[in-house]
């Protein structure tokens, strides 16, 4: 039986061919997950798939397993991940070398490989069982948790893990008033940035009278080191469609667009094969499941861009020109795409939607706090043990999160900072490490949940350095329509940069801050009024680190070049030369076994003397 | 008839008129750079801001593109828009300081300082001329190329383009080249020779209290003369 080349008249279709896939696959229940996400791909999990299916195939264990390359995992500072089912078995940094040894031993006989278990970094305890690890186990994976029963460009797979069932169930035993009601009732909010309501959104595009309604899926995810988005649409890419399929018929929309940036490869093939799966079942297109509903869905790409988030801005890029927001009223339910009223959600958002429908609000809503219910995905990066994307129920605090889940920080070293909300967020300081991770207490800590970025710093970060980092990515990704957005962030970051040389005054800092206030103000989109937050929020909650750069010329974390000096201590260097043959610069000087020194003039402060020196002479000062 | 509230006063405007336009119309100065009647509104100064709403919920928007609603509640001339508008002009003299039409506009308001790096850059990427080329002239010889801080005006792979009839229009309406100042010198970029408006009333009511031009109580000398801290 070929699934791809049937089509489905009726919801019991549906049901039938689930339990026509399940019967087939319980037979073969014991499965290899080889994940393929992005992390896992770029430590060399395709190298790994291929010699499994090379091993399998030569050894005739094809009847016996499949392989499977799913989405993202989540731990993908472990990768590449591999994980043996029907046990759970967990093994990290698998490597080509390990396959053979995983499918003789662990495979065929269960026993388990010491070398390859996760263990945890505090601690050292070591893990068998993916379910046990604490990573994984403090999280609640609504969202990610099929990512890895399943292959992405797999319709069998998702329609055997319950896929569908929500659309059949919002086609045939529901209005679209209530399927609206029922987004309301579970408080989803918007997970791109903003955090809107989505059920209020709908409502107003349901509300709005137009033959033509369209309903878009925001895929131009642009925060750096943030991979939410991608890894939903890369992994699980059926279940965005799903809830485009619920939002199109609440709405009244009859067709979604998918609005992808082109630096997603894997994610435009794995949906637009997702999108072509499901027209070909027809559980896409005319008359879906003999419901009278139709709803085709589209996918649109677009170079990626920071302003395309912005809704107007990616209405114009959709329609062809130029990605830059308009001032809105007119709102997009009032004059959408092509004029017409239109509903925009993120892919994070749409995900959640079939979740809702199926289990109910009331359970939705119980994961989360009371003013939004449901999970957040974070991609946790930065200066933290595990990094990866994590999902946890709204409300959980920053310190379960970066020390539970994310296993503390990295070498060590003490938490200083973490910053949420992408380059519009801001720092939040270890005071504020058990607030929870809501909507409304990260705003009012000076910084927001954005779409679910989520960076750790330690205390070799230097927070008017970062400030100056973000700066200068929204100078780039700013559209430059608006002049106190553009100009506006362009002199910030001018000023950021005296201060990180040294060259900054009191005076400066003060214009700064009237600066971002008036820049928060006055900008027209979204971009602009948080652009300042990086800088609003260091000021607020490190102006001694801003002050020890302008008073007293130093930066405390050791990080802004022109503040620090490279220096031998003349007691501990034995001439051993090795620095001074790695100095690119030719910067050091000494006699062979007699103490070097560094020339200050023509030093570039790269700190290569630092990590070469063996005696710990080179001190950075 | 849309009814509002502009500057406390109960007003009606027709449908589709803006907030500038509404304004204007009641004899409001707001002062634009990137507006023009005969053009469609571009929002890119943010000179025109005005602040609608009250309370916490108030906000500044763009009253050249922001569209008059039932019900809203406008004020053209509070503390927050001034100190707004004032720090995007003095941000305007210290990027533009060859503009006349932006010299007279700072003196206008008060701006004596410019507390920022000077720059000498010929264009303030209004899009006026952009827009005058497409709208009024049907050219479209000219466009933006580029976003952020890269971004600029021009023509098609920066050639003269075919489009082009060299009818003017463009430099016609550009507020940076129409009048060249040729006050300030090098080592002050502020010129203020025609500084003449002082609202001492900024001072009592933080929101000035009349829209004449030029302030009759400053002209007379019996108001304090307002310092400029803001």
């Amino acid at each position: 039986m070929n699934v791809l080349h049937m089509r489905l008249k009726t919801p019991d279709d549906l049901d039938k061919l689930r339990d026509d896939i399940r019967q087939k696959q319980e037979k073969d229940k014991s499965f290899l997950a080889v994940c393929g996400g992005t992390g896992c791909s770029s430590s060399g999990s395709e190298k790994v798939r291929e010699v499994f299916q090379q091993y399998l195939n030569r050894h005739n264990l094809k009847k016996k397993t499949t392989l499977k390359f799913t989405g993202c995992l989540g731990l993908c500072e472990r990768g590449p991940v591999v994980i043996i089912f029907p046990q759970g078995i967990f093994y990290q940094k698998v490597q080509e070398s390990d396959v053979e040894e995983i499918i003789e031993k662990t495979f065929l006989k269960g026993e388990i490989i010491e070398r390859l278990l996760y263990q945890d970094p505090v601690n050292g305890e070591k893990f068998i069982y993916a379910d046990d690890i604490p990573f994984l186990k403090k999280q609640k994976r609504i969202l990610l948790g099929n990512n890895w029963l399943m292959e992405p460009t797999s319709i069998e797979d998702y329609i055997s893990l319950g896929g569908y069932q929500s659309v059949v169930k919002a086609l045939t035993k529901m209005t679209p008033p209530e399927v609206i009601a029922e987004i309301k009732k579970a408080r989803l909010r918007g997970r791109g940035g903003a955090g809107f309501p989505s059920g209020i959104k709908w409502q107003e595009c349901y509300d709005a009278v137009s033959k033509q309604k369209y309903f878009i899926c925001n895929a131009d995810e642009g925060d750096p080191g943030a991979f939410m988005d991608r890894s939903l649409l890369e992994g699980n890419p059926h279940s965005v469609l799903e809830g485009l399929i619920i939002g199109g018929y609440a709405t009244g929309a009859s067709e979604g667009i998918i609005y992808v940036r082109s630096e997603y490869p894997t994610a435009v093939k794995n949906v637009k094969t997702a999108i072509a799966q499901a027209e070909n079942l027809g559980l896409l297109g005319e008359n879906i499941l003999g419901t009278g509903f139709h709803f085709k869905i589209s996918v649109s790409t677009g170079a990626g861009a920071f302003v395309s988030g912005e809704t107007t801005a990616l209405v114009a890029a959709v329609e062809g020109r130029l990605g830059e927001p308009r001032q809105k009223p007119p709102h997009l339910v009032e004059r959408g795409l092509w004029g017409k009223p239109t509903v925009i959600n993120n892919v994070e958002t749409l995900a959640n939607v079939p979740y809702i429908i199926s289990y109910g609000a009331e359970n939705f809503l119980r994961l989360g706090t009371e003013k939004s219910g449901g999970t957040k995905i974070f991609s946790l990066v930065g200066k933290v043990n595990n990094t990866g994307l994590v999902e946890v129920p709204l409300g959980m605090t920053l310190r379960e999160i970066i020390f539970d889940i994310g296993g503390g920080i990295k070498n060590g070293k003490k938490f200083k900072a973490v910053q949420t909300g992408g380059p519009s967020g801001g720092c939040l300081p270890v005071s504020l490490l058990d607030s929870p991770t809501d909507f409304e207490k990260l705003n009012s800590a000076g910084s927001m949940m954005g779409s679910g970025g989520m960076i750790v710093m330690d205390e070799e970060t230097c927070m008017v350095d970062i400030a100056r980092y973000f700066l200068r990515f929204l100078e780039d990704e700013s559209c430059g329509r608006c002049f106190s957005c553009r100009e506006g962030i362009s002199r910030m970051l001018e000023i950021v940069e005296d201060i990180t040389r040294g060259k900054g005054s009191v005076e400066q800092l003060e214009l700064l801050k009237e600066l971002a206030n008036v820049v928060k103000d006055s900008s027209l989109c979204g971009l602009g009024q948080t652009a300042a937050n990086p800088v609003l929020a260091t000021i607020r909650y490190f102006e001694d680190e801003y002050f020890a750069h302008i008073l007293e010329k130093r930066c405390p974390a050791g990080v802004c070049r022109d503040l620090i000096r490279f220096s031998i201590n003349e007691e501990l260097c034995q001439g051993c030369d090795l620095c001074l043959k790695k100095c690119p610069g030719e910067a050091i000087r000494g006699e062979k076994r007699q103490p070097h020194t560094i020339l200050g003039d023509k030093c570039t402060k790269c700190g290569i003397c630092l990590e070469t020196c063996k005696y710990n002479a080179v001190v950075k000062i | 008839m849309i009814n509002l509230t502009l500057n406390g006063m109960e007003i009606k405007v027709e449908k589709r008129t803006t907030l500038l336009e509404a304004a204007k119309f009641y004899g409001i100065e707001i002062p634009a750079l990137c507006y023009d009647e005969a053009l469609s509104p571009y929002g890119a100064c943010r000179l025109c801001l005005v602040e609608i709403g009250t309370g916490n919920h108030s906000r500044l928007v763009s009253s050249c593109t922001y569209p008059a609603r039932d019900g809203l509640i406008v004020r053209t001339h509070t503390e927050r828009v001034i100190k707004a508008r004032k720090l995007l002009l003095e941000l305007y003299l210290a990027t533009c300081p060859s503009s006349r039409t932006i010299q007279d506009m700072a003196s206008k308001h008060g701006v004596t300082t410019v507390r920022f790096k000077q720059k000498n850059e010929e264009c303030i990427l209004c899009g006026l001329c952009v827009r005058m080329c497409a709208e009024q002239m049907q050219g479209k010889a000219i466009g933006f190329v580029n976003r952020g801080i890269k971004r600029r005006i021009t023509a098609p792979f920066a050639k003269k383009s075919e489009e082009c009839r060299l009818c003017g229009g463009c430099m016609y309406i550009c507020p940076a080249c129409q009048a060249r100042c040729q006050g300030p010198q090098e080592e002050n970029p502020v010129c203020n020779a025609c500084l003449n408006l002082s609202p001492p009333c900024l001072d009592y009511f933080q929101e000035a209290m009349c829209y004449m031009d030029p302030c009759v109580a400053c002209e007379l000398g019996t108001g304090r003369k307002a310092k400029f801290t803001y």
